[in-house]
């Protein structure tokens, strides 16, 4: 996710980066607002746990392996507006001191992968504690569906971008399904590991878990009442509803915006050069035409990741709770 | 340069319902050097947070020479007391160590010439002026003790308190370490497990348990009353006797 | 998408390019890649100056052009996704060795490819010259927010203690015969993850009383380090001074 410098045009360049400065600005301000001088040697350590975690490999299937990217498991522990900026924190110094990440890329990469994954991760989360359960379940069950989905947002963000910086001629639903795609299995592997993840810090201090502070300590070790199957068909639910928004966002997104540009008289002027002005690039948009195509992919994509995360907390709830994979077997019965 | 420490009925619960300290009273003289013994959980962590304020009792009273330990007097209490703690990576968190040496002293107000003087004296009264330069995670176990000791000499206290400090030491450090805090004149209370380290370095002891003081005696005399040891989970090393060591030349 | 790195690229030495202030360094450094940035994709000779001047600078402070060619395989993904561009690309094909590629697209991969190596390669640079907390230093003085620099300082300073701690966490694991092969199995990683962060935070708590036991009261004192010289900002003026120039004279050349 650590795009290079020349990725994106200049203009998306400098307008990610007014955008994330404002909203990491924004985030700030809220911060020093709403808690002690406690925060900043408390960010900095959270900060610290994130790019380790960002280290941690974990295994995905037949021994590959992938690793934590974290926003929305920062904003769920500490808040959005401190999430946000942590994870801000963490790619700036990846790109300073690490080289990884172009210095004039962390506009749209402190944008795609700390306010978008925070905020958008932070806000699934909210929505979906209103229709889950009140009580560590629930708080589990939202925080791998949020971690899961806010790796599609970010990807869905960064294909907006292309939408208006594109450097090469890709059309924005090649783009936009090869990202989803990609990160769709992503997204399954860091809304497992987050909701689990979230899961140990509830049992160990739920008063760490920002997004369950409304929760009473009877509720927060109340984590049995969600049952497999129970959860199952709730993901689905959700998966549908997303998979919904997604396909109509890809269907019409790109048309509606042709269409103000058209209207604007700026994509004749675009046709030019890459530099020209124009609302978005000309190539992002040139071959958009398959609108059944785009909402097929973009659809199956949104309902395949969130059954897989669904799945995978299932399979890792009835680990816990049999021991079935834990791969510890009575050493008698076949000898 | 040294200052009484006075702790008179100090009660004190946690946040979350645990009760650390239950009446304590304790009388440290200018310059005497005190080790705190216990068992873990009895309360020695706690006190040491009262005596710099960033505990403050339920009830009673902490006295650092003739001030009373109260939120209007913090400043002037943080910069009596020095307090060194337990993880020496907790202490240490500026990118070097001579910034982390001057982070205490420049939030009193030094500046300049007069804050690298005070820097210089506390590392070198540690023996780390060749440390200076360096990133503490890249130190020793034994070096980073020193230097978190430098850090809090560097606000020139009246009274140290030091949490476990030979815990994680290798003999030599632990060597180093003594030799360091004998040649110190201020109070001292050391809060430690290591008996030899107690007797070595403090003529008088005090068992604290279950948030009270429960004995308070020459260090040689506590340690030969095994039953009292017994009773607080304390334990001299296998083969150490405190009866044929004889004083300390550190004391 | 990178792992993260726990060991920063920081190379010892005592060249000009160390010796410079942090904050002429990182500003030389942003200015520099914004050029490159800009630069129209055609102009190669322009690229040619920018990475003839980059070589020297790197030739400068002696970290060595083979460090700087090792770290260049941080941006590999994207190379890949470069490479992948001209088969998916529109427009007019050209035929390469047989196969069909997009004229445009192929632009496209190029324009990727030598803005991010020429990017890389500046932030190599500058990282591999400035130790982290100079990086900070730099980053302040140049306007970032103190709340955002302090926290960054905190991070760093933490950052090989938790990985430490994850570290021998994962030996304990790995020493009692854990081997995961499926996310299923992911669980004792993921709740290790939490214990970690649990971790983490009581430590930041005990770092904070650590802090106020010494008289913090809010703010980071400023323990001022010497501050760019006008002849400093001149010389590190001089690399993306001649990136613009190249890259200006590019764009005018191609827009008229």
């Amino acid at each position: 996710m650590h795009a290079p410098d020349g990725f994106l045009n200049l203009g998306t360049a400098v307008t990610t980066g007014a955008v994330s400065a404002t909203a990491v600005g924004g985030a700030l301000r809220h911060m020093r607002s709403t808690l002690s001088d406690k925060q900043v040697p408390l960010a900095g350590l959270a900060g610290a746990f994130i790019f380790a975690a960002q280290m941690v490999n974990f295994p995905v299937a037949a021994g590959t392996t992938g690793h934590l990217l974290g926003g929305a498991l920062a904003a769920i522990l500490l808040g959005p507006a401190t999430g946000a900026v942590v994870v801000t924190v963490v790619v700036v110094v990846q790109a300073l001191a690490f080289a990884d990440g172009g210095l004039t890329a962390l506009g749209y990469n402190v944008l795609n992968m700390a306010v978008v994954t925070a905020f958008g991760g932070y806000g699934v989360f909210v929505l979906l504690r209103r229709v889950l359960p009140d009580n560590a379940s629930g708080v589990i069950a939202a925080t791998g569906l949020a971690a899961g989905l806010s790796v599609a947002l970010s990807a869905m963000a960064f294909s907006i971008e292309w939408l208006f910086g594109a450097t090469a001629p890709v059309p924005f639903d090649t783009v936009f399904g090869a990202m989803v795609g990609v990160h769709v299995l992503i997204g399954v592997g860091e809304g497992v590991i987050s909701a689990l993840a979230v899961g140990a810090v509830l049992a160990a201090r739920p008063d760490l878990v920002h997004g369950a502070r409304d929760l009473s300590r009877a509720q927060t070790a109340d984590r049995a009442r969600i049952g497999m199957r129970g959860f199952a068909i709730g993901a689905v639910l959700v998966t549908l509803v997303v998979a919904a928004v997604v396909s109509q966002f890809a269907a019409s997104a790109p048309d509606g915006l042709e269409r103000v540009a058209q209207d604007q008289g700026l994509v004749a002027q675009a046709q030019d050069h890459a530099l020209a002005g124009g609302p978005f690039a000309d190539y992002a948009t040139d071959g958009v035409r398959n609108q059944q195509a785009s909402l097929a992919i973009a659809g199956g994509a949104g309902v395949a990741v969130t059954l897989l995360v669904g799945l995978g907390i299932g399979f890792a709830v009835r680990d816990r709770r049999s021991g079935r994979f834990t791969g510890a077997r009575a050493p008698t019965a076949s000898s | 340069m040294t200052a009484t420490v006075d702790v008179r009925g100090l009660r004190f619960t946690y946040p979350d319902g645990h009760e650390a300290l239950l009446g304590l009273d304790l009388r440290v003289e200018a310059g005497q050097r005190v080790a705190l013994l216990g068992p873990n959980g009895a309360g020695k962590t706690t006190l040491a947070l009262h005596l710099n304020g960033i505990n403050m009792p339920d009830q009673g009273v902490v006295r650092i020479g003739e001030l009373t330990v109260a939120e209007q007097v913090l400043p002037e209490i943080r910069r009596r007391v020095g307090l060194v703690f337990q993880d020496a990576h907790d202490q240490l968190f500026m990118p070097s160590v001579a910034e982390d040496v001057a982070f205490g002293p420049a939030n009193l107000g030094l500046r300049d010439a007069e804050l690298d003087a005070r820097v210089d004296e506390a590392l070198a009264a540690v023996g780390a002026s060749e440390l200076r330069p360096r990133t503490p995670h890249h130190l020793s176990g034994g070096e980073r003790r020193r230097v978190a000791l430098a850090t809090v000499l560097a606000m020139r206290p009246d009274v140290l308190v030091l949490d476990e400090p030979t815990s994680g030491l290798d003999p030599a450090g632990r060597r180093e370490l003594v030799d360091v805090l004998s040649t110190l004149p201020m109070t001292q209370l050391v809060i430690t497990h290591d008996l030899p380290f107690a007797l070595e370095l403090c003529a008088r002891s005090v068992i604290i348990d279950g948030g009270r003081v429960v004995a308070d005696a020459a260090t040689a005399h506590l340690l030969t009353d095994d039953q009292l040891l017994g009773r607080h989970r304390l334990e001299l090393p296998y083969g150490f006797d405190p009866r044929i060591v004889g004083p300390s030349p550190a004391r | 998408m990178g792992a993260g790195h726990a060991h920063p690229l920081y190379v010892h030495g005592h060249s000009r390019v160390h010796r410079m202030a942090p904050e002429a360094k990182v500003a030389a450094a942003v200015t520099f890649v914004a050029a490159v940035a800009i630069t129209p994709r055609q102009a190669l000779w322009a690229f040619g100056v920018d990475a003839a001047c980059l070589a020297g600078a790197i030739i400068a402070s002696g970290i060595g052009p083979r460090f700087v060619l090792r770290r260049l395989a941080v941006v590999l993904p994207f190379v890949a996704f470069a490479l992948f561009i001209p088969f998916v690309a529109s427009g007019d094909r050209v035929d390469v060795f047989g196969l069909s590629l997009s004229r445009e697209g192929l632009w496209g991969a190029w324009n990727v490819l030598v803005k991010a190596t020429l990017g890389a390669s500046a932030s190599i640079l500058l990282a591999g010259t400035t130790e982290i907390p100079r990086l900070l230093t730099g980053a302040s003085r140049l306007r970032v927010p103190a709340t955002l620099t302090a926290i960054a300082s905190f991070m760093v300073r933490y950052l090989e203690v938790i990985a430490g701690e994850l570290g021998r966490m994962r030996t304990a694991m790995a020493a009692r015969g854990y081997a995961p092969r499926w996310l299923w199995q992911a669980r004792p990683i993921a709740t290790g993850a939490g214990a970690l962060f649990v971790r983490s935070y009581e430590r930041g708590e005990r770092v904070h009383a650590a802090m106020l036991a010494r008289g913090y009261t809010g703010a980071m004192p400023d323990l001022g380090e010497r501050r760019a010289s006008i002849g400093e900002w001149a010389v590190a003026a001089a690399l993306p001074t001649i990136a613009w120039l190249a890259a200006v004279t590019a764009l005018t050349g191609v827009l008229t």
